[in-house]
């Protein structure tokens, strides 16, 4: 009981040792907040990396891709078919992205994704991140009249961010096709008539749209329209035919393309979001067929909507694609039976099912030379273990920083120690036993620890909870941008709280406090009663 | 004289040697002493004859060399450290010059000091009240009930000793060992202190035993010891008080 009693009092009285568990206090509200903050980044980067690649990849290693998904999902299911919710066929090739800003062409390197429209929603979060709310729900590669989204939708603030978007789609479509007709007349009205005798071309249609009219106006031969022929630079040039290669781009679309919000905007430093094209606009797409070797064709597309999942290296390479038409146009469709190589499957598993198992299951079914399976872990691999190496370098420096708090208490326990000689001598007189005199600083390095850790816990978690007002509020006071959106992508700073993390951090914390106070509590316990009444 | 009765403390041929470096200074060489239940004894000697040495040895703050002290005929020198804070606990009550109050508790926590080293937390819960009003009652005694929650810094040195010998018999044990409990008093404060351990003695029945080195002290006691050069000085052996 007396030692309680004395933690109690000498906790009341000692306020000097109070001041040695300010180092603990910072440091565990530091440790929350690093650790609310860190764990709030790598959440939102691994919800966006599992928003766009589906809990499993299934992958050939040839770009020409593998015949017959159908199958492959057939055996996929024989095989795990219990944990597998969802599959859906893409083709993925490298490519470059073409499109006219004022006149110059910008190039962009991109990553050509055909998709199936209807099912890749279904395995992944791909939908969410489209900017107009009906093709959100379901996309489709209609590019839609207009309601494009200024806000940005996964962000909480109202402000419209995106302005350009307000009349983007079919208005903005016309607008500009009116704008070049103006400009070409112009030219023509300027222009010399021996200049005259090349005449205007006006836009034709893309080559696969012509395909389409081809297999529209031929029933009978799909197989002889569609079949490439290596030798030839265009496959579809002798299936030309004159009609249906004309179009009337203000009411007609090429097919359609979403690219990633990155190829196509930058955010200036007021956080709006300028657009170098927008949807309406066309953009030329250079790809590899599927021959061997693979020759690159160009086509002409139009955008009708943007993807932005936030992280910065879908959001500058991804151009989305219906996978039937990059079928088509990369010669992947076997002319006998029209069924379309494919060169990954996207499977989607049911909730609660481990990933890694289900992946080694297919690992066994399907050769490694031929496929490989991945979960959207591995496919990201190398990113998410520098996220967690960082946190963990972290979290031990900043851990440290409480070690170095422990010696603080540790000095000033042998103070307060050597101080309370007498009253030590004291209490053995009285029959305090040496474990119970050494109880008692370790209860008040146990008092401390919690005194600490709990002030660092409150003011941890307060920054943690707050931390986008005092955000806010140093902006305010200092003028400068603190946490620049067009840096990260986030208009907040995530921060996610683990009662784990947290209780971790206060049991070391204590931890600490108390095993600085083992040696002098070992030092008053062994103090010899008569020299330590003789003390002054 | 010799009585068949086992004296209550009991000390024989006992030895105690410090060391410094090289030297060695023998301060008790050999001390036989006995107090009988509800004597008083004062042990006076110059400074270093050993009379603190034997009064903590007494105590069993510190060890012996050789030699035994018995308390009711049983040994307890070389007891294991437990029953020895046991024994400090419950059978022996200190005095000191010092007073040796805690700074952090008030008058009555401090007199409670020694049972709430004895009890639990959870004991004292229960055993908390009666333990309160024994230590409230002593205070009284001692004229002190209206100081109850003063810190000690807040008391006089009379006041401080007397919280003290409060402390050192709230816990009612077989023999109060006072060091030189009148040296840092002034004469009337001390020969205060000095009264109530008589009336301590003669009232209660208490076994007291007085270290002192002033004579005047000293013959406020049933008997004195004169402790010379680590040995019983045999030629003094008078009792005063009841002699004269």
């Amino acid at each position: 009981m007396y030692k309680l009693l004395l933690c109690w009092r000498y906790l009341r009285t000692r306020w000097i040792a109070l001041a040695s568990v300010v180092s603990v206090t910072l440091g565990v509200a530091t440790m929350i907040v690093v650790n609310a903050v860190m764990a709030g980044f790598s959440h939102e980067m691994q919800t966006r990396i599992h928003g766009i690649l589906s809990d499993l990849v299934f992958e050939s290693h040839s770009l020409s891709g593998f015949q017959d998904p159908q199958w492959h999902m057939e055996e996929m299911r024989r095989a795990a078919g219990d944990d597998i919710v969802g599959m859906t066929p893409t083709v993925a090739v490298p490519a470059m992205l073409n499109f006219q800003v004022r006149g110059q062409w910008v190039t962009r390197q991109i990553m050509f994704i055909g998709i199936d429209e209807a099912t890749h929603a279904q395995v992944s979060d791909f939908g969410r991140y489209l900017q107009h709310p009906a093709n959100r729900t379901q996309l489709s590669f209609d590019l839609r009249d207009g309601g494009y989204d200024t806000v940005d939708s996964q962000s909480e603030s109202a402000a419209p961010t995106r302005p350009a978007l307000e009349g983007a789609g079919w208005s903005h479509r016309r607008m500009r096709i009116e704008r070049e007709r103006v400009w070409r007349e112009r030219l023509e009205a300027e222009r010399t008539p021996t200049e005259a005798a090349e005449p205007a071309v006006g836009p034709t249609r893309s080559v696969d749209q012509q395909v389409d009219a081809v297999l529209a106006a031929t029933t009978e031969a799909p197989v002889e329209a569609a079949q490439p022929t290596p030798r030839r630079a265009d496959p579809f040039q002798q299936a030309r035919p004159e009609e249906g290669v004309r179009m009337d781009p203000a009411n007609e679309q090429f097919t359609g393309v979403v690219p990633g919000i990155g190829l196509a905007s930058f955010r200036d430093s007021s956080g709006i979001d300028r657009f170098l094209v927008l949807p309406g606009d066309d953009v030329k797409v250079t790809f590899p067929t599927s021959g061997t070797p693979p020759k690159a064709v160009s086509d002409t597309f139009t955008i009708v909507d943007f993807y932005e999942s936030k992280m910065s290296e879908y959001d500058s390479n991804f151009v989305f694609v219906p996978i039937t038409a990059l079928q088509r146009m990369r010669g992947m469709i076997d002319p006998q039976t029209g069924i379309g190589s494919v060169n990954s499957i996207q499977i989607k598993l049911r909730d609660g099912a481990d990933l890694e198992v289900v992946r080694d299951k297919l690992r066994k079914v399907f050769p490694a030379d031929l496929y490989a399976v991945a979960t959207w872990r591995d496919k990201q691999g190398p990113l998410l273990a520098a996220v967690d190496m960082e946190m963990s370098v972290l979290n031990i420096l900043l851990f440290l920083i409480i070690a170095v708090a422990g010696f603080g208490i540790l000095a000033i326990f042998f103070m307060i120690v050597v101080e309370k000689t007498r009253d030590i001598g004291i209490l053995k007189a009285l029959g305090a036993s040496a474990g119970g005199i050494g109880g008692i600083f370790l209860g008040y390095g146990l008092f401390l620890g919690i005194v600490g850790a709990g002030a660092g816990l409150a003011l941890g978690l307060s920054i943690a909870w707050n931390i986008n007002t005092i955000r806010a509020g140093v902006e305010w006071c200092t003028g400068e941008r603190v946490f620049d959106p067009s840096i990260y992508y986030f208009y907040r700073i995530p921060s996610i709280v683990h009662p784990l993390t947290v209780l971790w951090i206060m049991v070391g914390a204590v931890g600490i406090a108390v095993g600085s106070s083992v040696l002098p509590a070992l030092r008053a316990a062994r103090l010899h009663p008569v020299e330590a009444l003789r003390h002054d | 004289m010799t009585e068949p009765r086992v004296p209550l403390v009991g000390v024989r041929d006992l030895r105690k040697r410090y060391r410094s470096g090289d030297t060695t200074l023998e301060v008790l060489r050999g001390v036989d002493f006995e107090l009988a239940q509800g004597e008083f004894v004062s042990i006076v000697g110059q400074s270093g004859s050993g009379k603190s040495t034997l009064l903590h040895l007494m105590g069993l703050l510190d060890a012996a060399d050789s030699g035994e002290i018995r308390l009711d005929g049983v040994r307890v020198d070389g007891v294991s450290a437990s029953r020895r804070d046991r024994l400090r606990n419950t059978a022996i009550g200190m005095v000191f010059q010092a007073y040796h109050l805690l700074p952090e508790l008030d008058a009555l926590e401090n007199v409670l000091a020694p049972l709430l080293v004895r009890h639990g937390i959870f004991e004292w819960m229960k055993v908390r009240r009666p333990m309160r009003d024994r230590a409230r009652a002593l205070l009284d005694r001692f004229g002190l009930g209206g100081r109850l929650h003063h810190k000690p810094r807040q008391l006089s040195g009379g006041e401080m000793q007397r919280v003290a010998i409060a402390r050192a018999l709230v816990t009612r044990p077989r023999v109060l060992l006072a060091d030189e409990p009148t040296g840092n008093l002034d004469e009337s404060t001390g020969a205060e202190i000095l009264d109530t351990l008589c009336e301590l003695n003669r009232a209660d029945g208490l076994s007291i035993v007085l270290v002192t080195h002033d004579a005047a002290v000293a013959k406020r006691a049933d008997r004195i010891v004169r402790l010379a050069a680590g040995r019983v000085d045999d030629a003094c052996h008078a009792s005063p008080r009841k002699a004269g």
